[in-house]
């Protein structure tokens, strides 16, 4: 077996191994450590099913982000929009066979990379363009809009400039997922990509990747306004109570 | 009002985001608190020696405590989403009062103490050591933050910057480095009862005159209960509605609708305030031990309703934390809660809010109202922060926005809203909330209120509106005081239920 796909192999191994433990350990101590006091931001839904959809429409529609800046949210959505039709087209890589709809997608996943260039392109203008916003962007900012934008540039070299070995990556790939190692195509622009892809895997638990997990804890958004009709003391606040 | 040593900002029809000023308000620093006022309350005197590692000891105690602090320092992309929506960084241009900035003076040092990243790539994310530049600026900059929560509508991870500021707060209260200003007031609720300092006799004598005032206006005894045992209703208010100008024309107003309602009622002194500043400091013990007086004042007089007065953050610990802290609520189970629930009327929530309460009577026709007597007035409303985004009234989400507007509606004939934008959730806070209100923050206070006042001004302009009602103690406080460097009157703002005293009919019913 080639050395670079061993390296290659064991990257990959790796950093989904810290990108599954990585976030699992953090969402673990998010959702290990108690919310003492009822805080949503009000108006708030009165019901579960209510929080659920308020959940729902801040993930799927960015609805507070809606609410702050236009811009950002037009720049911020299409990133995030084309960025799950690119993941879903990517799916074909790591089944056989394909399913019905990642078939189905594949048409506007081919043309999403270019809004992820728009969005992130956009996004990172504003770092420079907003005094606010340079003003509060740290270098690691810069270089998390470079690496995505760096990837998608990479996926889409791929696909309009310089066509790479299909049929040899996916069969590393379902081989990778089958601890049947397959010889990855050593083409530059491919082992870019990947490795971006990889780095990007690994920093997640590690950096302000986590706004994705973190949502879904966030009590301001996910508690229920129901305080005066539910009694909540969290463990180590009913301690108090004892003494 | 002397001249101010500071530039006041020119009110514009159509407001506008400053650009950043670095340093604008660096010099604004809150008086600290003394060791004989820190000791009171169980902090340290002074700066502890140790404080650098006493100040990272606590911030992992308080990770481990609140899942806010916790996944709110986590999540933040530096999206600048909240950055224009401060009304500190609107009225100062000072960029440390962008709440993602005010935020990342916590994170920078909990990234380099607790995240891999800053412990080992430092520069790349921004991870600070807590030096003691850094601790000043901590001091300096969260008593620049009034806790008011408008950042968190905007934020699309609903980020928090009063869970944070509170967290700094807690740290620094913790190493010895407190806030005069508050810190002296949590002191005199815990000795005495109220913020103020009243002692019972004081209280007693103050309502008598009041009683006084009011037969002597109306030719009705209108009674104010102190300590009654057996009355119906316990009434919980900000100490300052009994002193102050304009919250004492609310407190007459709450005692003109008991008294026109048949409604037994008393006040208390044990519990002779609302308002509870253990909030400000982010300190649950200390917030805990001033909600149980209300508990215990409750328990003693054996009263069947508890009910707050007009106050903004006081509302928002009475409703969303009260039976948490005190076991003033329904659905306990344990014998705490249900020491309480056995004594309250369970068809009234617990507690309730004075403006639920009167809005009750006035739909059911309890209470009758001459909506002419308020004709010399053209109302607005502002929404306090607390009430705002931190509270409800009624049983729907909203109630809070639409029962005071309701009210106002049924007592009185002129009524408009300011702009869209600048009320509801959206509310501007009026700059002197969440322990700010000391005049040794004068000049954050004026400059802080410059939203509210722009979205004011454009309403006197268009509809000449001459009173802004609110119901919030801090709230009249802070206007009353600021409203004149705008050139606006300072009698233009004033409680709802003042406006419910103007037009209440105390006679027989006809």
């Amino acid at each position: 077996m080639p050395v670079l796909t061993i390296v290659y192999a064991s990257l990959f191994y790796a950093a989904t191994a810290i990108l599954v433990f990585g976030v699992g350990y953090k969402v673990y101590g998010y959702a290990r450590t108690p919310a003492p006091l009822k805080i949503p931001t009000t108006p708030a839904p009165t019901t579960a099913t209510g929080v659920v959809f308020r959940m729902a429409r801040e993930v799927v529609l960015f609805e507070s982000l809606f609410k702050a800046t236009k811009w950002t949210w037009i720049f911020g959505y299409l990133f995030h929009f084309t960025l799950v039709l690119v993941l879903l087209r990517h799916f074909r890589y790591f089944q056989e066979p394909v399913w019905l709809v990642i078939n189905l997608i594949q048409p506007f996943g081919m043309y999403a990379a270019f809004g992820m260039v728009a969005g992130l392109a956009g996004l990172w203008a504003r770092r420079f363009l907003v005094d606010r916003v340079r003003y509060i962007s740290t270098l690691s900012d810069h270089l998390m809009l470079a690496l995505l934008l760096a990837i998608a540039l990479s996926g889409l070299g791929m696909k309009y400039v310089a066509h790479t070995d299909i049929v040899g990556l996916k069969s590393f790939m379902l081989g990778l997922m089958a601890f049947e190692l397959q010889p990855l195509p050593e083409d530059p622009l491919l082992l870019i990509h990947l490795g971006l892809v990889a780095t990007l895997m690994l920093i997640f638990p590690i950096s302000k990747l986590l706004h994705a997990p973190g949502i879904f804890f966030s009590p301001s958004r996910n508690q229920i306004d129901n305080p005066r009709e539910h009694r909540y003391v969290a463990p180590w606040a009913a301690k108090l109570e004892q003494k | 009002m002397a001249a101010p040593t500071f530039e006041v900002p020119k009110l514009k029809e159509i407001s506008e985001v400053p650009r950043i000023q670095k340093g604008a308000m660096a010099h604004t620093k809150s008086y600290v608190a003394s060791a004989a006022i820190q000791q009171a309350i169980g902090f340290p005197g002074e700066l502890v020696e140790n404080w650098e590692e006493k100040a990272i000891e606590k911030m992992g105690d308080l990770l481990g405590k609140y899942r806010s602090f916790k996944v709110y320092l986590d999540t933040c992309v530096h999206c600048g989403a909240c950055s224009d929506k401060c009304h500190y960084f609107l009225g100062t241009g000072d960029p440390i009062n962008m709440p993602v900035a005010r935020q990342d003076l916590v994170r920078n040092v909990y990234r380099r103490h607790f995240t891999f990243a800053g412990k080992y790539f430092p520069k790349l994310v921004g991870a600070k050591d807590l030096t003691r530049d850094v601790l000043d600026q901590w001091y300096t900059y969260y008593n620049q933050c009034s806790e008011c929560r408008r950042c968190s509508v905007f934020c699309p991870y609903g980020i928090d910057t009063a869970e944070i500021t509170m967290g700094a707060k807690e740290i620094l209260d913790s190493i010895g480095y407190g806030q005069k200003y508050t810190n002296e007031i949590i002191g005199k609720v815990q000795r005495i009862g109220n913020n103020l300092g009243l002692p019972g006799p004081a209280l007693e004598d103050t309502l008598e005159g009041l009683e006084e005032d009011i037969e002597a206006e109306t030719g009705v005894a209108v009674r104010m209960p102190l300590n009654q045992k057996g009355a119906e209703v316990l009434l919980v208010t900000p100490s300052a509605d009994f002193f102050s100008e304009p919250h004492v024309e609310s407190l007459i107003g709450y005692a003109k609708v008991f008294h026109a309602a048949g409604i037994s009622w008393t006040l208390s002194t044990h519990a002779s305030e609302a308002g509870n500043f253990g909030l400000f400091i982010g300190n649950y013990e200390t917030m805990r031990n001033i909600a149980l007086r209300i508990r215990e004042a409750a328990l003693e007089l054996g009263v069947k309703r508890i009910i707050v007065g007009e106050c903004g953050h006081a509302w928002r610990v009475a409703y969303s934390f009260w039976n948490t802290l005190a076991g003033i609520g329904a659905g306990g189970n344990d014998p705490f809660s249900i020491e309480l629930q056995q004594q309250l009327d369970p068809r009234y929530p617990a507690p309730q809010h004075i403006c639920e309460f009167t809005y009750d009577l006035l739909k059911r026709g309890a209470i009758t109202v001459d909506k002419s007597a308020n004709d010399h007035r053209i109302i607005t409303y502002h929404d306090s922060c607390n009430v705002a985004r931190a509270s409800r009234m009624g049983d729907m989400p909203g109630g809070q926005f639409v029962i005071p507007r309701e009210i106002i509606k049924m007592v009185a004939n002129h009524y408009h809203d300011m702009a869209a934008d600048t009320i509801h959730e959206s509310t501007f806070c009026c700059g002197g909330g969440g322990g700010l209100l000391t005049d040794d923050l004068m000049e954050l206070r004026v400059k802080g209120a410059l939203p509210r006042m722009e979205a004011l001004n454009n309403v006197v302009q268009d509809h000449q509106v001459n009173f802004m009602a609110t119901i919030c103690a801090i709230c009249k406080a802070q206007f009353s005081k600021v409203l004149p460097y705008y050139g606006f009157e300072m009698g233009m703002v004033g409680g709802i239920h003042q406006l419910v005293s103007t037009a209440i009919q105390l006679g027989p019913k006809q």
